[in-house]
């Protein structure tokens, strides 16, 4: 085997080790699905509150999901690092010597996943609370829209929930990092949404443009954070 | 850097007199711009914002290149040095502020001209993007470690960054393109300009550069000092310790 | 090769924010050896082991530990060496063995290895299962322990790692740490147990404000 490609092949298992113990964690202690769970699904019904208007929440509800995702990421982000900041771990990953881009895909690939979980229930809730409405073809939009906007979403929170891990003030620090970043996430993922759910009348045709934008911004960031972790982590 | 003659402070005769032809050319500016120059035909007196307002947006962006290049001049093993990262720093410092003063002159040249103090325009939006964002970097440079640590973990940022504002400015460009009627900046700008009113701009944005070199030069200056305290104070803690050890 | 050496350590100078911990310190530790620093709270020994572990910048002097350059090899000094420090390392909602298992994987170990490790530990059987949430102090400690066997660290740096066991915790462990430096590992260990970590020790130093005092070999 070549140099590089047992470094691949280390980069993989890393990632894959990293991953399947941040979902066995989840599974655990499900903070997921008992906290930020049911965090989105009242910011959903508030935003109705809000609103107050039922044109207006059908019109608006694609944002309005992405907005409860977004939000609700900076909490799993922040779960995903205090696990690992909690008892030392952070440091014991350094030590091992496994390498920083697996570590960071793995991480992103377990938050990607619980990511995408949350936001099919807020879809789900989007459709119960505000009407909305998708069609066969929309779904298949949406599905990779989702897919490619967590991705990009889990990309950008590993990246800063690793600098700002164990810091001072990482709370509030990290939102501040993470949410101008991913302004072409919510931009993207709405539009995108918007053709899914066919809000006013817009064809599913149109969304498709969106999706490059994203894939765009998960590649970009996914290369990216797996480069750049290394050098945020070593410290 | 250049050496200074008195460790303890940020001037030098070049600074000195770079600092006195920076304030001639404000003291300058503002004569031109607030009295000889003339109102402008549609936006009357408004127009004068202009002259403060375009070279702040120039210097902020002006500063986060620099402060893009100098991270990256400090990741590149070659060119490593504690310099480049107070230089990404003061730049960065100098540009937040002068994005701050051209979003507020902005917005308040937008009310009276176009009645609004803010549209969803890509420049516009990307600019705010890019304020927050080095509101973030500088945060983040306050964290504490090591100057190295601090160099490296805000290093990183900034190149995040460089990476970042395309990818918003260009969301944002298609989000308006397709959702809103087109944006009003471009009516606006589409003003035919008198010889002394282009002349007032062209001073402005050369003596806001030479205030940003002034400021970065000073404030550059200023964090090694900062960082020197660090170490002097590392000495004497050093020689504390090591007294504490003999008794 | 002089830089063959597990550690070297030449005015070593490191710091916390701006207080010099580690004030100039000088120590040479061989393979196979285990070390005890000694000396009052405060004194630098967790942050001696940190240096060690690669986790901390040298601020000035130089050090090398197996053989790699603390100042630009940091990372790959990471690679070889176990750091137990205050804390465990664990991961609360995963079971003693899938801590375990964990950490050794990082490294490539085989399930074979990570079962030897746990057993070795004395945490199979009943306990093997159990989240280390449930875990009382002293097992936690034998999992981190079990953890750093399974990660094959050649160099072991503890931090007290005899609080919080019981008698035969301790016996436990000072029977896997004369086991791992007969094996080739060599040990670092700061302890206030200085009777029991004395008898285990090849070699005692002292470290006080931030330098290391040889005290000479223990019989």
């Amino acid at each position: 085997m070549s140099e590089t490609r047992r470094a691949f092949a280390s980069v993989r298992a890393t990632a894959r080790l990293i991953a399947v113990k941040d979902l066995r964690i989840e599974r655990r202690g499900r903070v997921l699905t008992n906290q930020v769970l049911p965090f989105a699904l009242i910011v959903m019904v508030m935003f109705a509150f809000a609103l107050d208007s039922d044109a207006v929440l059908e019109r608006v509800a694609p944002g309005l999901v992405w907005l409860a995702t977004l939000f609700s990421t900076l909490f799993v982000i922040a779960r995903s690092f205090a696990v690992e900041s909690a008892d030392g771990a952070l440091d014991q990953l350094r030590t091992t010597g496994a390498p920083s881009a697996g570590i960071f895909l793995g991480k992103a690939l377990a938050l990607m996943i619980q990511l995408l979980a949350l936001v099919a229930v807020l879809v789900l809730a989007a459709v119960v609370l505000y009407r909305a409405d998708i069609s066969w073809q929309g779904g298949v939009l949406l599905v990779t829209t989702a897919v490619a906007a967590t991705c990009g979403l889990a990309a950008v929170g590993t990246l800063y929930g690793g600098l700002s891990a164990g810091a001072k003030g990482r709370e509030t620090l990290l939102p501040l990092l993470v949410l101008p970043v991913v302004a072409p996430v919510l931009i993207g993922a709405t539009r995108a949404t918007e053709s899914a759910f066919g809000t006013n009348g817009i064809a599913v045709g149109e969304g498709w443009p969106w999706l490059v934008l994203l894939v765009v911004f998960a590649v970009l960031f996914s290369v990216t954070g797996a480069i750049a972790f290394g050098s945020l982590l070593d410290e | 850097m250049t050496a200074t003659r008195d460790r303890n402070v940020t001037g030098t005769p070049f600074t000195r007199g770079l600092g006195v032809v920076t304030l001639l050319g404000i003291a300058l500016l503002v004569i031109l711009g607030l009295f000889v120059s003339p109102a402008d035909v549609t936006q009357g007196e408004s127009v004068r914002i202009m002259y403060a307002h375009v070279p702040g947006a120039w210097l902020a962006y002006l500063a986060f290149i620099v402060t893009g290049i100098s991270s990256a001049a400090y990741l590149w093993k070659r060119t490593r040095s504690l310099t480049w990262d107070r230089i990404a720093g003061a730049s960065a410092e100098v540009g937040v502020l002068f994005m701050g003063i051209s979003l507020v002159t902005g917005s308040l040249w937008g009310r009276i001209t176009w009645g609004t103090f803010w549209t969803w325009d890509a420049r516009l939006t990307t600019t705010a993007f890019l304020f927050v964002t080095y509101v973030g970097y500088l945060a983040v440079r306050g964290l504490g470690g090591s100057h190295h640590q601090r160099a490296r973990r805000s290093a990183v940022l900034a190149l995040l960054a460089v990476l970042e504002i395309p990818l918003v400015h260009f969301s944002v460009q298609l989000w308006n393109t397709l959702h809103q009627e087109a944006s009003v900046a471009g009516r606006g700008t589409d003003v035919t300009m008198d010889g002394l009113m282009l002349f007032s701009l062209f001073l402005g944005v050369i003596v806001f550069t030479l205030m940003y070199v002034w400021l970065v030069l000073h404030r550059q200056r200023a964090l090694a000092l900062q960082d020197m305290v660090d170490d002097t104070g590392l000495d004497a803690a050093l020689a504390a310790r090591r007294a504490e050890a003999v008794a | 090769m002089a830089h063959d050496l597990p550690v070297e350590l030449n005015d070593a100078v490191a710091v916390l924010g701006a207080f010099p911990v580690l004030a100039g310190a000088n120590l040479t530790v061989q393979r196979g050896e285990i070390v005890l620093l000694r000396g009052p709270n405060g004194a630098g020994k967790t942050t001696l082991l940190r240096l060690c572990a690669g986790l901390i910048e040298l601020e000035r002097g130089h050090g090398h530990v197996l053989g790699l350059d603390l100042s630009t090899q940091r990372w790959a000094v990471r690679h070889r060496v176990g750091l137990l420090g205050h804390a465990n390392g664990l991961y609360a909602d995963l079971t003693v063995t899938e801590n375990v298992a964990f950490w050794g994987r990082t490294v490539g170990a085989s399930d074979a290895e990570i079962a030897a490790a746990v057993k070795r530990m004395g945490l199979d059987g009943r306990l093997a299962d159990v989240q280390v949430s449930r875990l009382s102090a002293g097992q936690r400690r034998r999992t981190a322990l079990a953890s750093l066997v399974a990660r094959r660290a050649e160099l072991w740096l503890l931090d007290e790692p005899h609080a919080g066991l019981d008698a035969t915790g301790r016996d436990e462990l000072d029977d896997v740490l004369r086991l791992a430096a007969r094996a080739g590992a060599t040990i670092m260990v700061a302890s206030h147990e200085l009777e029991r970590a004395g008898t285990l020790a090849t070699r005692q130093v002292e470290v006080v404000a931030g330098q290391v005092r040889e005290l000479g070999a223990t019989s």
